[in-house]
C-alpha cells in the first residue's frame, strides 16, 4: 500500500514538474501576450495541481496536508481572477491579439 | 524525486525571469512577475518537504496572499494609467 502510495505520488511529481517545465518555455517561446497567458496558465492550474497532490500523498494524514490542501485551494482561487485582471486591463489599454494568417484586414474595426 | 520537481521549478523560474527582462510591454512583465510568484510557492512547498521542514509551509501561505495583492494593485495601478490617457486623448483630439 506504501509502495503504491509512493508510485503514484512520483508519477504525479514528475508530470507536474514537467507540465511547469511546458508552461515555462511556452512562456518564453509565444508570440503575443495572449498565447503566453494561455501558456501561462498551464503551470498555474495543471503544474501547481499535480506537484501539490503528489506532495499531499507523500504527506499523510497530517497538519501539513491541511496546509496544503489552502495553498492549493487559494491559488485555485486567485491565479484566474489574476489571469482576468490581467487580461481585461492589457485589453482597455488596447493591446488586440494577434489576426488570424489568412486574413489581414485588421483595419475594418472602429 | 523532488530534486527533478526542485530543478523544473528552477528552470522554469529562470524562463520567467528572462521573458520579464525581454517583454515589450508592461503587461508581459506582470505576466511573468505572477509566473515567478507561483512557482515561488511551489518550490517553498517542495522545499518544505525535502528537506523535511514542514514549517516552510507556512511561508508559502503567506507567500501565496502576498503575490496575489501584489499583483492586482499593480494591475490596477496601469489600468489607471491607461484610462487616464485614453481620456486624455480623446479630449485632445
Amino acid at each position: 500500500m506504501t509502495m503504491l502510495l509512493d508510485i503514484l505520488s512520483w508519477v504525479l511529481l514528475t508530470l507536474g514538474g514537467l507540465s511547469v517545465l511546458i508552461g515555462g518555455i511556452g512562456a518564453l517561446r509565444m508570440p503575443d501576450l495572449y498565447t503566453r497567458m494561455h501558456a501561462a496558465s498551464v503551470t498555474d492550474s495543471m503544474g501547481t495541481i499535480l506537484v501539490l497532490l503528489g506532495i499531499m500523498l507523500q504527506a499523510g494524514w497530517s497538519l501539513a496536508t491541511i496546509k496544503l490542501i489552502a495553498i492549493l485551494l487559494f491559488l485555485l482561487l486567485t491565479s484566474p481572477t489574476s489571469s482576468n485582471a490581467l487580461a481585461s486591463a492589457a485589453l482597455l489599454a488596447g493591446t488586440r491579439p494577434l489576426e488570424e494568417a489568412g486574413q489581414d484586414d485588421d483595419e475594418g474595426q472602429e | 524525486m523532488y530534486y527533478a520537481v526542485t530543478i523544473a521549478t528552477l528552470v522554469t523560474m529562470g524562463l520567467a525571469l528572462l521573458r520579464a527582462v525581454l517583454g515589450p510591454s508592461v503587461y508581459d512583465r506582470v505576466l511573468a512577475v505572477n509566473m515567478i510568484g507561483t512557482k515561488t510557492v511551489l518550490l517553498l512547498s517542495v522545499i518544505a518537504f525535502l528537506y523535511g521542514r514542514p514549517d516552510f509551509l507556512d511561508l508559502a501561505l503567506a507567500y501565496a496572499l502576498i503575490n496575489f495583492i501584489g499583483v492586482l494593485a499593480v494591475l490596477e495601478f496601469f489600468r489607471n494609467r491607461a484610462l487616464r490617457r485614453s481620456t486624455e486623448r480623446d479630449e485632445g483630439t
